[in-house]
């Protein structure tokens, strides 16, 4: 156990260095997207829409429910007005009646109250489930263009904290505010309904009550906004530093982390105890009218009573539905809390929801034709596309280019030439600015996405392993593969003899003892999985990168049968993929500038011929003199 | 009664709770270092809490005053008073509720803040197998919602369980002062209720816990599917995930209607059977009234009362529920904080004083020296939760790297290269043998201190959200400036830094990913190389490079490593010529030494690991 520390609160000038320098005034930079105004009250409608039966249930189970507990005090009024004289005169009727009628209500609001809970936690549960899988499906759906400006921490405080406010308004804060309502209701009609006049005193008294709470949700709103910022700007600080450990480590960063996460903590911290208070103010503010109320109702009731113009149980009666009726005041705090908290996280989660894939699915999907040949292969066409990212900035002037089905294509050029940009327009990461990119005469856009994916794989150098067994993440490749397919690619592409060296062979979960996979053996985990995709064109993005040299030779021979009769765009900076490509493009400065055979371009004077002279020369060296 | 909760145990007012309900109780009493900070303004706040709710109990005795004395009495002037003292005790009852809160309210966001500060702080400074085990979405749950549910714990049932408690208790003594047969109809179902409450707080307990790790669960699925996006959108699998989200998030609502279920219950019997009671006492109330044995406005007053308490007992079922969320979320806390950080081997008092001149003693060597440069002696090495007896990853590690040499690790994938250099800034632990950094034993000394001696590139180059200077120079000390910052730069051949829209100031986003692999890769050697550190570990720093790069780099490098000590490792015949010497790792042992060329003639399995080819295919080619 570490010692309490005592965060004393940090001064206002530190706030400064804790939100990073806007940039350029992009959105991305905020925390919150842009959303079109009501987008948050129309994704709460939607939300609720199809729960309508339910919430009429769970409205009327309430309303019956507050009937029955409401109808306490009109017991006692009818028992002390009537029951008491009734009884003088020997008439037990009313008193029977007055016992019977009290068990049944105590019953009834028991039982009714059950059904409530559980029908409201029904719909809520519904509710947050389809919130929850929206916020995924719609992430998922959004372009790696997206994901590479929003960051992960950011998406995460959207399905997590945000959903989690959403839920206490739903399980706590809803239930308060329709009984804190029904109650107001029923109370207000009682009270008029026992003496118009002291039932009037009430219900005027709810216009000051209705100014605090506008005011109160005035100033809470705007408090609560700035806080929801700075919990998320605290989960993202957290979540980089606990996915970056490693570095963290080795560059000493832990006490500047500190410090830096201390400045991100106690802003939140700032907020928060503001929020506390104005809720402080609140409660009371309400008090105090309800209070000044109950004395005021009490001193005219009684005083009608002592002059004989009211009756006895009629001011018992009001005097407890008074104190029923401002009762449930602080709980409205506590809704208009929850309220105003998911009020904030919507209109974040709305935002998101609003962002448009920039690589929708197409509404009427093509199919793609039927092979012209029995081999896999599909021919790809550039036509005419340009690219540029929407942050400005030409990245791929326009070209023109025409893969013929089967061919190996290998694409070189240094770093920042565009080889990955052309790669992710071929996989639709993302969108030509103008012109069209088909495969067999199909536009990628107009191809559903397992129609697509049946097209074009691509397999990158960042390996990530999702959480799961070694199987079960090759199997990513074709969910459907039994175990001797999943083994055969791993065969093929000599991840084999690594796999079963595990604790558990193909079954080693990746996260548990004993299942720590080097950099280069994911690369070749993803080699399997693409191997078993076994798509019509395959990309490989410096896809052998960590591999050793027998490593890449053994994924190269592997590559001669994979890829034969299959089209292939291949991205390395080794030219040893050279070997295998029927073709290459060299690319500069987004340009394609050279093309051609491998051995035309060699024995070129061009840039591959320089390119491929500095490879050999790497490679010599390897080689016994 | 209901249980009391922990720290008011723990301040002796209540030491009675039930054995079974100990075990919760027990968890929340471990909060007790951080609310010890804010114990007066807790207590405080409570005891404040407590008369507000009494001033509230009192106002009945005061309606049965006005009923019994100036009513009956048909006394006006009578009411005018008793309406002035409802309306005083109604002003002291508001100013005492916001007192409360204005009691608590930056004290407990401060707790949460320590509480969260020091998760932060803990974390950070755990093993590297630690977080291997852990997701970091499961971190990351505890880092937010665990504690806010704690600071509402703190905020509302751990004051309010007490208040509510000697609000019944006072509520009833004035009861069975005012009528004891009444009382006692009222206090018929403290027994049944309770029972409930036990029987609830039981299960709750369980089902609580479930709830919590299962959205630990489904925060580490939204993580991996964002930091997985490429492949996932790569395979066009995005449908399947969405599948395994659904499944968990539909787990969760299971567990969610499980705890709904629990909570109707103890809802609707804290409503019924008080309910009951109270329509009990009426009827003999009106009995007696009847009779002339109760004055009107006692059965007022005591209905009165009655009802006042009714929100005090309805309250304990969600006081209780959110209590046992508490105690959940701190055992999840204490999970992770009991953990065992990564400690100095030298006790800091010892080390603080005079670790200048104790670096001077344990680093003698110099260039002659047989004990300088970077030695390994007889290491293994085998993952903490790996069981003992299982072959180690590393072992009979004997290796010297001589001051100055650089020393190029070869060996096949998977063969532990990356493990064996994360033992060198000791991210790793060695099971058995020692590294010494010029003489000194690594364990020796603080970690801060080998880690500043010793400058890592990884194989995967993580880039934090900071501007790109700020990323480079986290490796060197604090001195360092702009033309440290430009030569490391120029080292690493990352010049494109420079055509970024802010040139060193442009922030690169979590993880850097608006960057590309290779540029990425240069940034993190340009990391380990801007401090000049004496010692230097690369893991393959240039895979991700083209070759005319790879080669302007190679140049530069060379330069820098002249004048250190250097292990890299190396994949590729180009980063090998790096080194002066090579050292093959084969199956976790060091099987051979020598330079590059030695080694291409005396070892078939290096030659094949920098060729890729057998000298049979080598032949067969000729």
């Amino acid at each position: 156990m570490t010692a309490p520390t005592t965060t004393a609160p940090a001064d206002g000038g530190k706030d400064r260095s804790a939100a990073p320098p806007p940039q350029d005034g992009d959105p991305f930079d905020r925390d919150a997207l842009p959303a079109p105004p009501r987008a948050t009250a129309a994704l709460l409608r939607s939300l609720l829409a199809p729960m309508k039966g339910r919430v009429v249930l769970a409205a009327v189970l309430l309303l019956l429910q507050q009937a029955a507990v409401q109808a306490g005090p009109m017991l006692v009024a009818y028992a002390i007005d009537r029951a008491v004289p009734a009884f003088r005169a020997d008439d037990n009727g009313p008193l029977i009646a007055v016992a019977a009628a009290y068990a049944l209500c105590s019953v009834a609001a028991g039982a009714l109250q059950w059904g409530f809970v559980l029908t409201s936690a029904r719909v809520n549960q519904d509710v947050l489930l389809d919130l929850r899988g929206r916020i995924f499906r719609h992430a998922q759906a959004l372009s790696v263009d997206f994901h590479e400006r929003y960051t992960s921490g950011r998406l995460i405080s959207r399905s997590t904290t945000d959903v989690e406010s959403l839920r206490e308004l739903l399980s706590e804060g809803l239930q308060e505010l329709i009984t804190v309502i029904l109650s107001f209701v029923y109370i207000s009609a009682m009270l008029l309904w026992l003496d118009l006049g002291l039932g009037a005193v009430a219900v005027a008294s709810f216009m000051p009550l209705y100014l605090l709470i506008r005011l109160y949700r005035h100033r809470a709103g705007r408090i609560f906004a700035v806080r929801s910022t700075a919990i998320a700007a605290v989960i993202v600080k957290f979540a980089e530093t606990m996915n970056g450990i490693r570095p963290v480590r080795a560059f000493r960063r832990e006490a500047v982390n500190d410090s830096a996460f201390h400045a991100l903590n106690s802003r939140h911290e700032r907020v928060n105890g503001d929020a506390i208070l104005e809720m402080a103010r609140y409660v009371v503010g309400s008090r105090l009218v309800a209070n000044t109320a109950v004395a005021g109702i009490v001193l005219w009731g009684a005083y009608r009573v002592a002059s004989g113009s009211l009756a006895l149980g009629v001011l018992a009666a009001a005097v407890l539905y008074l104190r029923r009726l401002y009762d449930p005041i602080d709980r409205l705090g506590m809704f208009l809390n929850s309220y105003q908290s998911a009020a904030a996280s919507m209109e974040k989660i709305a935002g998101l929801l609003a962002q448009v894939p920039s690589v929708p699915e197409p509404e009427r999907p093509r199919a793609l034709p039927a092979p012209a040949s029995e081999l896999p292969g599909r021919e790809v066409v550039f036509d005419d596309v340009r690219f540029a990212y929407r942050t400005g900035g030409e990245v791929l002037p326009s070209f023109s280019l025409t893969l013929p089905a089967g061919q190996t294509v290998a694409v070189v050029g240094s770093t920042g030439a565009g080889k990955s940009t052309l790669a992710k327009l071929l996989a639709r990461f993302y969108d030509p600015t103008t012109g069209r990119v088909l495969l067999d005469g199909v536009d990628l856009r107009e191809l559903s996405v397992p129609e697509l994916r049946r097209g074009v794989v691509m397999v990158t150098q960042e390996a990530f392993l999702f959480s799961g067994t070694v199987a079960e993440n090759i199997a990513i490749g074709r969910p459907d593969a039994s175990r001797e397919d999943i083994e055969r690619a791993a065969k093929a592409i000599g991840a084999h003899d690594f796999i079963s060296s595990l604790p558990d062979g193909y079954d080693t979960d990746v996260r548990k003892r004993g299942g720590r996979i080097s950099a280069g053996q994911r690369q070749l985990v993803a080699f399997a999985r693409a191997l078993l995709a076994d798509p019509a064109v395959l990309i490989l993005d410096e896809a052998t990168s960590s591999l050793d040299v027998p490593g890449e030779r053994a994924v190269q021979r592997a590559m001669h049968t994979v890829l034969r009769g299959r089209t292939a765009v291949v991205i390395a900076h080794r030219l040893s993929t050279v070997e295998i490509a029927d073709r290459v493009l060299v690319m500069e400065h987004g340009r394609i500038v050279e093309d051609g055979s491998p051995d035309r371009l060699i024995t070129d004077t061009g840039r591959f011929a320089d390119l491929h002279q500095a490879w050999r020369d790497s490679l010599v060296q390897g080689h016994a003199e | 009664m209901p249980t009391t909760p922990a720290p008011a145990a723990a301040e002796g007012t209540d030491g009675t709770e039930p054995a079974e309900s100990r075990s919760a109780v027990r968890s929340l009493l471990r909060l007790w270092p951080y609310v010890r900070p804010v114990r007066a303004r807790l207590a405080a706040a409570a005891v404040v809490a407590v008369v507000a709710s009494c001033t509230g109990l009192v106002i009945p005795l005061v309606l049965k005053w006005i009923v019994d004395g100036p009513v009956a009495d048909r006394s006006t002037g009578g009411v005018w008073l008793g309406a002035l003292y409802l309306l005083l005790l109604g002003v002291a009852e508001a100013v005492l509720f916001g007192l409360r809160r204005w009691l608590v309210a930056r004290p407990l966001a401060g707790v949460e803040a320590a509480m969260r500060a020091d998760l932060y702080r803990h974390l950070q400074r755990l093993p590297i197998a630690f977080h291997d085990r852990w997701p970091s979405g499961q971190l990351l749950s505890r880092g937010t919602t665990d504690l806010m549910l704690l600071r509402m714990f703190l905020a509302f049932p751990l004051t309010f369980l007490l208040v509510n408690s000697v609000t019944i208790l006072v509520g009833v003594l004035i009861m069975l002062a005012q009528d004891w047969t009444l009382g006692l109809v009222l206090l018929a179902p403290a027994l049944p209720v309770m029972v409930v409450c036990w029987l609830f707080e039981k299960r709750y307990s369980r089902v609580a816990r479930q709830a919590q790790d299962q959205v630990g669960d489904l925060t580490t699925l939204v993580e991996e599917s964002v930091l997985g996006i490429r492949i996932i959108k790569g395979f066009g699998r995005h449908r399947s995930q969405a599948l395994a989200f659904r499944e968990l998030s539909r787990t969760l609502r299971g567990t969610e209607l499980a705890k709904a279920r629990l909570l109707a219950g103890i809802f609707a019997a804290i409503t019924t059977l008080p309910e009951l009671a109270i329509g009990a006492a009426l009827v003999l109330g009106t009995v007696q009234v009847a009779d002339g044995s109760l004055s009107a406005g006692t059965l007022v007053a005591f209905l009165s009362t009655a009802l006042a308490l009714r929100w005090p007992v309805e309250s304990i079922g969600f006081l209780l529920a959110m209590s046992q969320e508490a105690a959940t979320a701190t055992e999840r806390y204490f999970e992770v904080m009991d953990a065992t950080p990564e400690s100095d081997a030298m006790p800091e008092s010892d080390a603080a004083p005079e670790s200048g001149a104790a670096r001077a003693e344990v680093l003698p060597g110099g260039p002659e020296s047989t004990t300088g440069g970077l030695r390994f002696e007889g290491v293994r090495f085998r993952y903490p939760d790996a069981e003992s007896g299982s072959v180690p990853v590393l072992d009979r590690i004997d290796l010297h790297i001589r001051h100055g040499e650089t020393m190029a690790l070869v060996g096949g994938t998977g063969s532990g290269k990356t493990t064996l250099t994360a033992l060198v800034p000791r991210l790793h632990e060695v099971t058995a043998g020692r590294i010494t950094l010029d003489g000194a034993d690594i364990t020796a000394m603080p970690r801060d201190e080998l880690r500043a001696l010793v400058a890592v590139a990884f194989e995967e180059p993580t880039l934090f959200s900071a501007g790109v200077g700020e990323n480079v120079l986290m490796g060197a000390p604090d001195t360092a400036g702009e033309a440290d910052l430009a030569r490391a730069l120029a080292v690493a051949q990352a010049d494109f830094v420079h055509a970024l829209p802010h040139g060193t100031d442009t922030e690169v986003g979590e993880q850097g990913l608006s960057l590309s692999g290779g540029q990425r890769q240069r940034l993190a050697l340009a990391r380990a190389v801007v401090g000049n550190p004496r010692f230097l570990v690369l893991d393959d720093p240039l895979s991700a490079l083209d070759v005319h790069t790879e080669a302007l780099v190679e140049a530069a490098l060379r330069r820098v490593l002249a004048g250190t000590t250097a292990l890299v490792v190396a994949h590729r015949p180009s980063t090998v010529l790096l080194a002066d010497r090579v050292a093959l790792l084969s199956g976790g042992r060091i099987t051979a030494v020598g330079t590059h060329h030695e080694l291409l003639r005396t070892s078939a399995e290096y030659a094949w690991l920098m060729s890729g080819r057998t000298e049979k295919t080598e032949r067969e080619n000729r």
